[in-house]
């Protein structure tokens, strides 16, 4: 390969096509998420503004002790989005991890035990899900929902009541607090929280396994052409998803101290609705844990807007959150459209 | 450069067979370091077998694959890569989604500790593209370029896999004359470089541009390997219809009854579509049989699918017994009294599960609106009355089309519009994969069709059937209609065949 610079490049430029910037603008992959950002920011405002006390810092901080859990979850959901799938059994996991968590507790396992026991279960859940809905070419939503009902079931089947943990070990890590200047604090759970989304950060964004996953997410045919390990990495986002939702259950049960089978219903929905808010395509492909991160923020601080309004009934969250669903969804659409038009 | 001893890969009396069918027997492909070889043929002529066993997609069932000499066997696409031989498919097989770089070494992304590094990522990436001459903003998403630069960088992918053999499969397809250029500028650099190229096109004229070589096949056998330059297009188009000059010369005609040229039932001016077909000027007459000749690609189907409102067209005007129309679908085609019977007589045509009398009133039925159902008695009388009037065997209208063999399933397909009585019947390919038997009775019936009053629009890849049945024929060459002939007795084979090859007729 000679390198002949000198030598004028002779090919027309209209086939170069190299994408013309003549002002900044943002990268289009980045819309969503700055979207996202500036609705916390203008939502964090209107509290600061109409409420007293809102501009504590302690207010932030508990969105993170309150949605830790959530967190964690949304982390292990935005994996399966972004491969263009949906996991709609974390919620059940995370009522059949506390449910069988406080029963071991209570029957006298040692937490040394229960912990790592939890954790195998949601993931080896979430990897069967993988594996059928790879090998057996089954709809992530109905594989899922299977899993959903049977994670439900069995946690109905271990215990139908609320059952109290009081094992030493859960109980300490669950009153544990990280105190900073000022008396802020935080519990242990945030902590494991924002060490899971590092670690999941690093994983996509420079990690073989993470690009594979926004390839499957952009296009599974090619990947698979592209000689890359389709089905090895779609079968491992849903043992991701298993995992997260299990850790996410153990956070839940620090958070309650209980083990209850009527846990975290409707759950899947709020990490879905927080991984599409943070501006995860939930066709694939593109988004960012960071997104998914603030999308979990938002939620936390409509909860939080509106119990200091008082007044306003909790299922006005709900609303809000619909409503933003609606919003991110069509700017989702509007931001692909343009690219089609692009091509 | 490219001596004949310069042989990477051999593949020697291969033999492919599918449930039924005998996809390719006794192919042979030798290919050079340097060269660019074209692998031609009509479609279902083997090509794509041929490639996907190339390519360690299809285990083959006889024959010796030899990759420098020694015999190798591809269990797979990953293993044929690993060994050197890499492919870049018609539609670009990437994910738009990610950088240039990424879709460029994803896979093989320079690492260290486990994590991607980078900046040497986007600096080999950089360096593949310079190897093409080209400069992009690799860390751009590739859905940004346009599908030329899109098909450049999987090229760029495949060269980085330390090619050894390329296989270009219809790459210049979705391209623009420049782009093409642009493209056969990268190959002739790579020749150089050594790698052999396979270069599948159906344009004749970017084979004769960038081939050294070709090897044709017809039917799944081995026609012969041929140098570009000792072989002119006339012969190699006769290579690949399977007809000797001499013999398609001696063609027996029939003589076809002459048509009263009233006023025209349907008229095309200039009416084309960007990117399907050129403009083009036509008309058609009741009684009349038009065939439209010309290879696989140069826009038979489009310019029939035009006519049927199935494509939108972006220019000309198309009139209906003198009069405007405009066809924005086929069901204002067919109200005018226009049927279109596909080519793919698989995935367009019949319903498979449906029995042979469903199938048949399908599109009466549609005609109708689902507000005013064809009764049973009369969906009877129909079925019996086409079965024997096309002679579909078995004659049992119970029968699901998907247990009929390709004849019948193309009668059962041609009543289905004959029932709407059309006025002009377009037919793509009706006898493309059927019996002879068959065949000669479609043959027939289109002919009595004609002789009954209906206009025909007869699409055929036969030369000899188009000659036998048209009165006027239409030849197409890459995407125009570059002649129209009164089939007149001075009219034959070879005459039609210059004109596709685009040589002058002397």
């Amino acid at each position: 390969m000679t390198t002949d610079t000198t030598a004028p490049d002779q090919t027309p430029s209209s086939i170069i096509g190299r994408p013309k910037r003549q002002r900044w603008q943002p990268d289009r992959q980045h819309v969503p998420v700055i979207a996202t950002l500036t609705l916390l920011a203008f939502m964090y405002g209107i509290g600061v503004v109409n409420y007293e006390g809102f501009d504590d810092i302690q207010v932030v901080l508990n969105i993170f002790v309150d949605g830790a859990f959530l967190l964690v979850v949304a982390v292990g959901m935005t994996f399966v989005i972004l491969t263009g799938g949906i996991d709609l059994s974390v919620g059940a996991v995370i009522a059949l991890t506390t449910t069988l968590g406080a029963t071991l507790l209570h029957a006298g396992w040692p937490a040394g035990v229960v912990l790592p026991l939890l954790l195998l279960l949601g993931t080896t859940l979430g990897l069967a899900m993988g594996a059928v809905i790879h090998y057996f070419e089954v709809e992530p939503f109905i594989a899922t929902l299977a899993g959903m009902f049977l994670a439900r079931g069995l946690a109905l089947l271990i215990n139908r009541n609320s059952i109290p943990i009081d094992n030493g070990f859960w109980v300490s890590v669950a009153q544990e607090r990280i105190r900073f200047d000022k008396g802020v604090f935080i519990s242990s759970s945030v902590v494991i929280a924002l060490l899971v989304v590092l670690v999941a950060a690093i994983v996509l964004a420079w990690t073989r396994f993470g690009r594979c996953v926004y390839a499957i997410g952009g296009n599974a045919d090619s990947a698979l052409l592209m000689g890359l390990p389709v089905a090895r990495t779609r079968v491992a986002v849903y043992g991701i998803s298993g995992f997260c939702a299990a850790l996410g259950g153990v956070l839940y049960s620090f958070y309650t101290l209980s083990g209850y089978s009527l846990h975290a219903q409707g759950l899947e929905l709020d990490a879905i609705a927080a991984v599409v808010i943070g501006g995860v395509l939930l066709a694939g492909g593109s988004g960012y844990l960071f997104g998914t991160v603030l999308g979990v923020l938002v939620l936390g601080l409509i909860q939080t807007i509106i119990t200091f309004q008082g007044t306003l009934s909790s299922w006005w969250t709900r609303i809000v959150v619909g409503v933003l669903l609606f919003a991110f969804i069509v700017l989702q659409r509007v931001v692909a459209g343009k690219r089609s038009v692009q091509r | 450069m490219s001596a004949d001893d310069d042989v990477v890969l051999e593949m020697t009396g291969i033999r492919k067979v599918f449930p039924g069918v005998v996809a390719l027997d006794g192919v042979d492909l030798w290919l050079r370091a340097g060269e660019v070889h074209a692998l031609m043929g009509e479609n279902g002529a083997g090509k794509s077998t041929l490639i996907k066993v190339l390519t360690g997609v299809y285990d083959i069932d006889g024959g010796d694959v030899r990759l420098a000499g020694q015999p190798v066997r591809f269990g797979g696409p990953l293993a044929a890569q690993q060994a050197g031989i890499s492919t870049v498919y018609q539609e670009v097989n990437l994910c738009a989604n990610l950088s240039v770089a990424e879709n460029i070494l994803l896979g093989r992304e320079p690492r260290r500790l486990g994590k991607i590094r980078w900046g040497a990522m986007r600096r080999r990436a950089r360096e593949l593209l310079a190897g093409l001459d080209l400069d992009l903003d690799v860390t751009a998403p590739l859905s940004t370029y346009s599908l030329a630069i899109q098909q450049m960088v999987a090229i760029a992918r495949a060269v980085d896999i330390d090619a050894k053999v390329l296989i270009l499969d219809e790459p210049t397809s979705s391209l623009d004359a420049s782009e093409v250029q642009r493209l056969f500028e990268v190959m002739r650099r790579l020749k150089n470089q050594g790698v052999a190229i396979v270069f599948v096109s159906h344009f004749l004229d970017q084979v004769y541009q960038v081939a050294d070589r070709m090897t044709v096949l017809r039917n799944g056998t081995l026609v012969g390997e041929f140098r570009t330059a000792e072989l002119p297009p006339m012969r190699l188009v006769a290579a690949m219809i399977g007809k000797e000059l001499a013999t398609l010369e001696d063609l027996e005609k029939q003589p076809t009854g002459r048509v009263q040229k009233a006023e025209p039932l349907l008229e095309a001016e200039d009416l084309g579509r960007q990117g399907g077909i050129e403009p083009f000027t036509l008309s058609i007459h009741a009684g009349e049989i038009v065939g439209l000749a010309g290879l696989l690609g140069s826009g038979r189907t489009e310019l029939a699918r035009l006519l049927f409102g199935a494509d939108r067209a972006d220019a000309g005007r198309l009139k209906v017994d003198g009069k405007n129309a405009v066809f924005r679908t086929p069901r204002a085609a067919m109200s005018r009294g226009i049927a279109f019977s596909s080519e793919n007589r698989r995935t367009e045509g019949v319903v498979g599960d449906l029995s042979v009398r469903d199938n048949v009133i399908l599109a009466l039925q549609a005609s109708r609106g689902w507000m005013r159902p064809v009764s049973r008695r009369r969906a009877d009388e129909l079925a019996d009355q086409y079965i024997k009037a096309l002679q579909i065997r078995p004659a049992d209208p119970d029968r699901l089309v998907k247990d009929l063999s390709g004849g019948n399933q193309q009668k059962v397909l041609l009543a289905r519009w004959l029932i709407t009585q059309p006025r002009l019947f377009i037919v793509d390919e009706p006898t493309r994969g059927i019996d002879v038997g068959a065949k000669a009775e479609i043959q027939r019936l289109i002919a009595e069709l004609a002789d009954g009053g209906m206009a025909v629009l007869f699409v055929s890849a036969e030369l000899e059937e188009v000659l036998r049945l048209s009165h006027k024929i239409e030849i197409l060459r890459e995407r125009r209609l570059v002649e129209e002939l009164e089939n007149t007795d001075a009219v034959d084979a070879t005459r039609i065949m210059q004109t596709i090859a685009g040589e002058q007729a002397s």
